[in-house]
């Protein structure tokens, strides 16, 4: 579905992405993992249009996204921090977002019912608490039933029953046949959720595959532990090639 | 363009609704109703009002805009993720803004206007030019909060240099012709002065409304050389283009850093 040939991004002084290449497959959930500062954010803003490359081609459906934005009807998104206009209502963002995308009516209001944000259409988004914003976000990328969802950091701010909601809904709209592609700092619930895995360090692609692969690869059990070899086994090839 | 004019449309209900903005309606209101009550008649209004439109409307739009600008930051993001170009998305928040303001600008001083209606038909022109200069002034200072919002990442920088803009043109400016006048004293300096005045939109609102004040009369032979340029249909046209070019300047680099930025 996606195809990243060659990405390299730089702020300033700052590698942030370095040459990376990578396929993310439709129909599945593919998790972006690592470090603070390791492009995570910046890869899937690079997809979105948010952030312009330097250098390297993406394309989703074969098409190439550089500069286009009409590409983006097919793309659900949640942003990591829940910042929305103060003085608008749930109702009158929901009916924004619909303004915006030209459709007619919100196609998925599974996690708006889920999560009982019906009662709170009148609200000013300024007077809720930060979960309930980042509840309606997450709702907001589902809505229009995109072909692809780009959750950016999704259950940060989430209380643990929205998270395992929300954890469902992945799975729900994976077997779908959506592609979805998250990025995480928690392994544990990337290994509930995700079929593929990247691997991300110092803007450079450690690992890319299957969950069952870096299992399989590692010989270890759980995920937390596969990275940890991951990354280690990476090092020391770097050292070796070095000396 | 049906984009941009969806954003102005929910950005203009989000602003309307904004304590700042109302407060700003209310503050305009209450000074406006003190001037009325102090002079007594709309002509005197208008001429006590011509210092707070010129150098007040500029400051608030400079710092309303880029406090704005840098608070909707993620929320950009969001609209950035839409299938929308980013010229709707600036455009449409930068009018939105920009019209907001206007609307607060003009229900503020236009209020008691209204309330004190007796004698108004005479000076109706002079306040109709009192409005569209006020809101040609915060089409301009926004455009150029905008840019600097837009431009700069440090929201101390972006701010520090639209408070500096607006201190050079409405301060340092006058300080500038000051010392030409001073300097050229003994030569016939109305036309480079008049080309200084064509320079900033501040003292291009401040020449075309005292000039509507009939008061010209006051400022001698160079009064009279301003009344010749600015006095006829061809120098109203001239001025309003003049204010038209320094609104859509920054407009147009604001455009261009926000097609380029990455977020």
């Amino acid at each position: 579905m996606i195809q990243i040939r060659h990405l390299s991004k730089s702020f300033g002084h700052l590698r942030v992405l370095d040459d990376v290449s990578l396929d993310i497959h439709r129909g599945t959930v593919t998790a972006i993992l690592g470090p603070n500062a390791s492009g995570k954010s910046t890869l899937l803003k690079c997809i979105l249009g948010l952030v312009n490359p330097d250098s390297g081609k993406i394309a989703i459906d074969d098409e190439p996204v550089a500069g286009r934005w009409h590409y983006r009807s097919k793309v659900g998104y949640m942003p990591q921090i829940a910042r929305l206009p103060e003085h608008l209502t749930v109702a009158e963002l929901f009916a924004m977002l619909r303004d915006l995308r030209g459709e007619e009516r919100d196609n998925d209001i599974e996690l708006f019912a889920r999560y009982e944000l019906g009662a709170m259409g009148g609200k000013h988004l300024g007077t809720l608490s930060g979960g309930t914003r980042q509840k309606i976000l997450s709702a907001v990328a589902f809505l229009f039933s995109p072909k692809l969802l780009i959750l950016d950091e999704p259950t940060v701010g989430l209380d643990p029953l929205a998270t395992t909601v929300f954890k469902d809904k992945v799975r729900k709209e994976r077997d779908l046949g959506r592609t979805i592609l998250l990025s995480s700092h928690l392994v544990n619930e990337v290994e509930e959720m995700a079929d593929e895995i990247i691997y991300l360090q110092d803007g450079r692609p450690f690992f890319a595959g299957s969950m069952a692969e870096i299992k399989q690869r590692t010989s270890e059990a759980r995920l937390d532990r596969a990275l940890v070899r991951i990354v280690e086994t990476s090092r020391e090839a770097h050292h070796e090639s070095r000396s | 363009m049906s984009h941009a004019r969806k954003i102005l449309k929910y950005e203009m209900q989000n602003l309307l609704r904004s304590r700042w903005l109302i407060g700003t309606a209310v503050i305009l209101f209450a000074v406006t109703e003190v001037l009325f009550r102090f002079g007594g008649d709309p002509a005197r209004t208008i001429a006590s009002l011509v210092n707070i439109v010129l150098v007040v409307i500029p400051l608030m739009s400079v710092v309303l805009g880029t406090i704005y600008f840098y608070n909707s930051r993620e929320f950009n993001e969001l609209l950035l993720a839409q299938p929308v170009n980013r010229t709707s998305i600036y455009l449409g928040k930068l009018i939105g803004f920009a019209a907001a303001l206007c609307v607060a600008f003009l229900a503020g001083l236009g209020g008691p206007f209204l309330i004190h209606s007796y004698g108004l038909r005479a000076h109706i022109g002079e306040l109709l030019t009192l409005f569209g200069i006020g809101c040609a002034l915060i089409v301009i200072f926004v455009s150029l909060a905008f840019y600097a919002a837009t431009r700069f990442e440090d929201r101390i920088k972006g701010l520090g240099l639209t408070l500096a803009a607006w201190f050079f043109l409405t301060v340092i400016w006058d300080g500038l012709i000051l010392l030409y006048v001073h300097i050229f004293r003994d030569y016939p300096y109305e036309g480079g002065l008049l080309g200084l005045v064509f320079l900033n939109p501040v003292d291009l609102g401040r020449i075309t409304i005292l000039l509507q004040l009939d008061i010209s009369a006051l400022m001698g032979y160079t009064g009279a050389v301003f009344q010749k340029a600015f006095g006829t249909a061809h120098g109203h046209t001239l001025a309003a283009f003049a204010m038209v070019i320094y609104a859509t300047v920054p407009v147009l680099f604001g455009l261009r850093t926000f097609r380029r930025k990455d977020f």
